[in-house]
């Protein structure tokens, strides 16, 4: 119990901001806690959802809901943009110039795509021959454009860590294969993934198993590409620092990415990409102990996915509950991530690993469960599923078995 | 693990050439590991970096990104790859005897 009522301040209705929020209402009171939701906008996107988009094996309806309504009641939702947040006051500044007190702060404003910052993107071709799958709006236009593309060079390239789900452009790959197989064209295609990485993928075991993947459908893999600029519209190429060129004649690029741009305004909240620096395992801020974060807008070495927003969700609840109550904070989180890799004809990977473990093998959650690390029917199925979880699981915040945690 | 000699001292580099315990490095030992790693002269902009990398590992306990690198030493990325062609963030962690820098998963 609290003596005087609290007001927690979460920033961003995403998936973290969400599920916290959610998680929050139900462990404090009206009379003990106000909670809440500061975001710009009412829509909330299904991201996991954009990867199927370009290839027609999902629609678009049901993949975009209103922030407010996956909120329990008893959360307020204020629909504002974020001006700057000042952790000396603990105050948040919204741009119409009110300004929002806090006894604890909860960011979860994710990560922004910034394709100004590489020269080339966001510019002429922009789309044209160049697309993302990172937006839904990028995802359709690249629908079209796949639909139209008869043959020819398509780069698959990120341009730098760290990203959203760092599998999606691997997966982009494969099912791009599965496509143009289907359309009787993947002779006539030449399919590349160029990748800043020096692997496939960055946990070693994992980059095996993908890399070996990306050699046996006939994918063409670029590793240790820096692109410095994306050139469009008749030499259309990928110019790398180091002075080496990709030409393609489709090319779906994962921009940069950053933190909010609030967090560059806000002295001492973020880092140098507008992340926010948190502790890998209470997930308390390093600019103050009143402030919190999860999901992708942290700076943790843990993948930005859905799944390692869940899994913090529960240690970053149990932690404002003892900061609020005086107590030391728990060490719990692990880094737990776990994420189904689609591969291509309705087969998917899932992995699972932390912060020590590499992704395991065997099977999740138990002895009877999906195969890990393997291609399988049912892991497809099961990301499929996933929707469904998301929307009336994950965001309502009830728990999902954990595997790496019951190994230990 | 590899031992190799730099300056005259013993130290233990992993498969890639990273030191494994960086409180071996000395400033000596620099210009000759870089020779190895193909560049022939340290400049000073050179050791802009290398100090920056080495402080940078002392604060976050890992060397940044070239990314990061480009947007904090006071070197842009370009220049970054003029000075460390096969790769500023590896190349520099190397010669400044700290491990590879983790990047993001």
């Amino acid at each position: 119990m609290l003596g005087v009522m609290k007001r927690i301040v979460i920033l961003g209705g995403g998936t973290g901001g969400t599920l916290a929020a959610n998680r929050l209402r139900r462990v404090y009171d009206d009379r003990e806690a106000q909670i809440i939701v500061v975001d710009r906008d009412d829509e909330h996107v299904y991201q996991p959802g954009l990867l199927f988009v370009p290839f027609g094996l999902a629609g678009t309806r049901g993949m975009v809901r209103s922030r407010r309504r996956q909120l329990r009641s008893g959360v307020f939702f204020r629909r504002a943009a974020i001006d700057r947040v000042d952790t000396e006051s603990d105050q948040v500044h919204i741009d119409d110039g009110t300004v929002l007190g806090y006894d604890v702060l909860v960011v979860a404003t994710g990560a922004r795509l910034i394709p100004e910052e590489t020269e080339g993107l966001a510019g002429p071709g922009w789309p044209g021959d160049v697309f993302t799958f990172y937006t839904l709006d990028g995802a359709l236009g690249l629908r079209r454009a796949l639909a139209g593309f008869a043959g020819g060079r398509l780069v698959v390239n990120v341009i730098d860590m760290p990203v959203k789900c760092p599998v999606a452009p691997l997966e982009f790959c494969f099912l791009a294969d599965h496509y143009f197989r289907r359309r009787g064209i993947r002779d006539r295609v030449e399919l590349s993934y160029v990748t800043p990485l020096d692997g496939a993928f960055t946990k070693p075991v994992a980059s095996a198993e993908l890399g070996g993947l990306l050699e046996a459908k006939g994918i063409g893999l670029v590793t240790e590409f820096n692109t410095s600029a994306v050139q469009a519209a008749g030499a259309s190429r990928l110019v790398s620092y180091d002075g080496r060129e990709v030409p393609f004649d489709l090319a779906v690029v994962v921009p940069l990415h950053g933190g909010a741009e609030y967090v560059g305004r806000s002295p001492g909240l973020g880092d140098e990409l507008g992340f926010i620096p948190v502790n890998p395992r209470t997930l308390q801020a390093a600019v103050k102990p009143n402030v919190f974060a999860l999901g992708d807008a942290t700076d943790l070495p843990a993948s930005k996915a859905g799944s390692v927003a869940h899994f913090e969700g529960d240690v970053l609840v149990g932690n404002i509950r003892r900061f609020l109550a005086g107590q030391p904070l728990a060490e719990g989180f692990d880094g737990h991530t776990n994420c189904f890799i689609e591969t291509g004809y309705g087969k998917a990977l899932l992995i699972d690993f932390n912060y020590d473990t590499e992704p395991l093998t065997g099977h999740y959650p138990g002895r009877f469960g999906l195969p890990l690390l393997r291609q399988s029917r049912l892991n497809h199925l099961g990301k499929l599923a996933f929707q469904q979880f998301y929307w009336h699981g994950l965001l309502p915040g009830r728990d999902i078995p954990t595997l790496t945690r019951t190994r230990r | 693990m590899p031992t190799v000699t730099y300056a005259g001292h013993d130290v233990i580099v992993n498969d890639e050439g990273f030191f494994t315990d960086p409180s071996r490095w000395r400033e000596e030992m620099a210009p000759e590991i870089a020779k190895a790693a193909g560049i022939d002269e340290l400049t000073p902009r050179h050791w802009q970096v290398i100090t920056f990398m080495r402080d940078q590992y002392r604060v976050k306990g890992t060397g940044p990104t070239v990314r990061v690198l480009g947007k904090t030493s006071g070197v842009g990325v370009k220049e970054l790859y003029q000075l460390f062609p096969r790769g500023p963030a590896k190349t520099a962690a190397r010669i400044a005897g700290i491990p590879k820098p983790r990047g993001c998963i």
